[in-house]
């Protein structure tokens, strides 16, 4: 076809100087059917490279449809889900009395996520924890069930759940992932008071609304506290971890919360027991722990407080002057704005619990480092007074290094 | 504590059945958000190929590959709309982005699918994203604040906003349609 092109004008270029100057009317004539002649091939070969042309976009949209359809099925279809998170701690701590100085490395908690989607309505979530790295008879840590339950979504704004689950109080308690905190210890309170991380057995209901309002309510295992030894009263050394725990005494715990405003958040929880250490006349009859807390973030500030309260009934418990357990902190911050890597924080913390060494204020300055969004660098200085002198010996001024993930 | 389970019992199974014909999660389907979005029940439809540039910087926004080889989107009247799947905690957000004059319109949570975070599938969270364009580094021009307990939720929400607002970038300078379709 090229060659028909370049041979018409060449013939009429070599034709025209030796025939007479005006050509005659059948040689136009045979010029002009020359080029009907080319003009309808070209058409025709048009027409064809459109329609190859279409052929080749309906084979590229097939091929890129198959082979979006192949990653879409892997991240969006897959029924079981798997994540996790971890923290290494190193604490270097001075105290009063040397006998209680620490200086120590531990991988204080490794953690797996197991979920799955049996249908889009009912799902299983669990979390297995292998704590201080060392589980077994004589070692420092265990292995620990800290949820795993099963959820039905009731509707868009209702869910159920059954099985073993995390209370719905405090910051920490259900939102513990290293890089979602500072510190690298997790906060007093929320241990002493609350005792995080605090999974109990039984069921629950959660809603929410459109105007940011949400609310818990749950019935379930209760804590069994020891009423007489070095822990006696003592919330933490009441958890029974839902491993053959009793079941005799159940709690209700109960949460409103609003997260309407973009930064606020703000929440308060109700807790009953009827026997927190689930046996009849011992002195500890009934607890009630009120916790509310708020955090508002603007911009790369953030302000966080907490307050938590136990009251509990009881003549031995009363004796014991461990009736009312409470703790607070308050805790500023503020997140470099322009790439928001780095954060620094300090935080004030008071608590009192049954215990004399649980009685202390502390305070706490430090820094997350995120080089990426879910791992995060941590450093801290920690100082601790305690209120009782006889426990001054465990006061201490030190700090704390950490590293944590979580996927 | 029989009564409560009872009535637990009994609500699961009132609601067991459900409406079958809807995802869990879904509050907006494809459809209805391009509809409302563009204005019209059948938009004009193009996609923007990712060359190895651009596929680099949807990597960098995301955080991961973008596993795609090309981002559809519908377009009417000088708008694009744009729908993408993106992983929050466990599960994919599918999230719909509005771009008009290079700033977003409008940004809807079609079907949200993981436990918590629950707040990011409302207006009083994606109004912060209207009007919202690239600064010079092209990101987001102004921070979304976060909601505790749902960081990754609206961390999700972020990178999609910024992954439309750059492909809507490169379509508007292949496809002149953009602008004159109806």
């Amino acid at each position: 076809m090229r060659l028909h092109r370049a041979i018409v004008p060449l013939a009429l270029l070599f034709a025209l100087p030796v025939q007479a100057q005006t050509p005659s009317l059948e040689e136009v004539w045979a010029i002009v059917q020359q080029q009907q002649r080319e003009i309808d091939a070209l058409k025709q070969q048009l027409a064809t490279a459109e329609a190859e042309l279409a052929e080749a976009d309906r084979q590229i949209e097939a091929t890129g449809d198959y082979v979006e359809s192949l990653s879409v099925s892997t991240a969006v279809e897959s029924a079981t889900h798997i994540g996790g998170y971890g923290e290494v701690h190193y604490n270097n701590l001075d105290a009063d009395d040397s006998a209680n100085d620490l200086d120590q490395v531990d991988f204080h908690r490794f953690v797996l996520f197991f979920g799955h989607d049996f249908t889009d309505k009912v799902r299983f979530f669990s979390e297995l924890e292998l704590e201080h790295s060392l589980a077994g008879d004589g070692a420092p840590g265990e292995v620990e069930l800290e949820q795993a339950y099963v959820e039905f979504l009731l509707s868009d704004t209702l869910s159920a759940k059954t099985g073993l689950f995390l209370l719905p109080i405090g910051l920490l308690n259900e939102t513990h992932e290293p890089p979602t905190f500072y510190g690298v210890e997790r906060n007093s309170v929320e241990s002493v008071i609350i005792p995080s991380t605090w999974w109990e057995a039984g069921a629950a209901l959660t809603g929410h609304n459109d105007a940011g309002l949400s609310w818990d309510l749950a019935l379930h295992s209760g804590l069994a506290m020891p009423t007489s030894g070095g822990s006696a009263f003592r919330v933490r050394s009441g958890r029974q971890k839902v491993a053959e725990a009793l079941a005799s005494d159940p709690a209700v715990t109960a949460r409103v919360g609003y997260t309407g405003i973009p930064g606020l958040s703000v929440a308060a929880s109700v807790q009953y027991q009827s026997d927190p250490s689930q046996v009849a006349g011992d002195g500890l009859d009934s607890g009630l722990l009120f916790e509310t807390h708020a955090a508002y973030s603007v911009g790369g500030f953030s302000l966080t407080g907490l307050y938590a309260r136990w009251e509990f009934d009881g003549t031995a418990v009363e004796a014991a002057g461990a009736d009312t357990q409470t703790g607070w902190y308050v805790e500023p911050s503020y997140r470099i704005a322009t790439d928001g890597r780095w954060g620094f924080y300090g935080r004030y913390e008071d608590v009192e619990g049954a215990r004399t060494q649980d009685q202390y204020s502390q305070w706490e300055l430090g820094f997350n480092y995120w080089p990426i969004d879910d791992v995060v660098l941590k450093f801290d200085w920690r100082s601790r007074d305690h209120a009782v002198s006889a426990e001054s010996g465990r006061d201490f001024d030190g700090f704390d290094l950490g590293v944590g993930y979580q996927f | 504590m029989r009564r409560f389970l009872a009535g637990l019992l009994l609500l699961v199974a009132i609601h067991a059945g459900g409406d079958a014909r809807a995802e869990a999660g879904e509050y907006l389907t494809r459809e209805a958000f391009l509809e409302a979005a563009l204005a019209t029940a059948e938009p004009a439809s193009d996609v923007v190929w990712l060359d190895e540039a651009l596929r680099n910087r949807a990597a960098d926004i995301l955080g991961h590959d973008p596993g795609m080889l090309r981002a559809r989107y519908w377009y009417a009247a000088g708008r694009t709309a744009w729908v993408f799947d993106e992983i929050g905690k466990e599960r994919p957000i599918t999230m719909g982005v509005v771009i008009e004059n290079g700033t977003i319109r409008d940004f809807r949570v079609l079907t949200f699918r993981e436990s918590r975070g629950w707040e990011i599938r409302y207006a009083f969270f994606t109004r912060q994203f209207d009007g919202l364009g690239l600064d010079r580094d092209g990101e987001l021009d102004a921070t979304i604040d976060s909601i505790s307990g749902a960081t990754l939720s609206v961390r999700a929400a972020r990178r999609v906003a910024n992954l439309a607002l750059v492909f809507d970038d490169v379509a508007r300078r292949t496809n002149t349609e953009i602008a004159s379709a109806r």
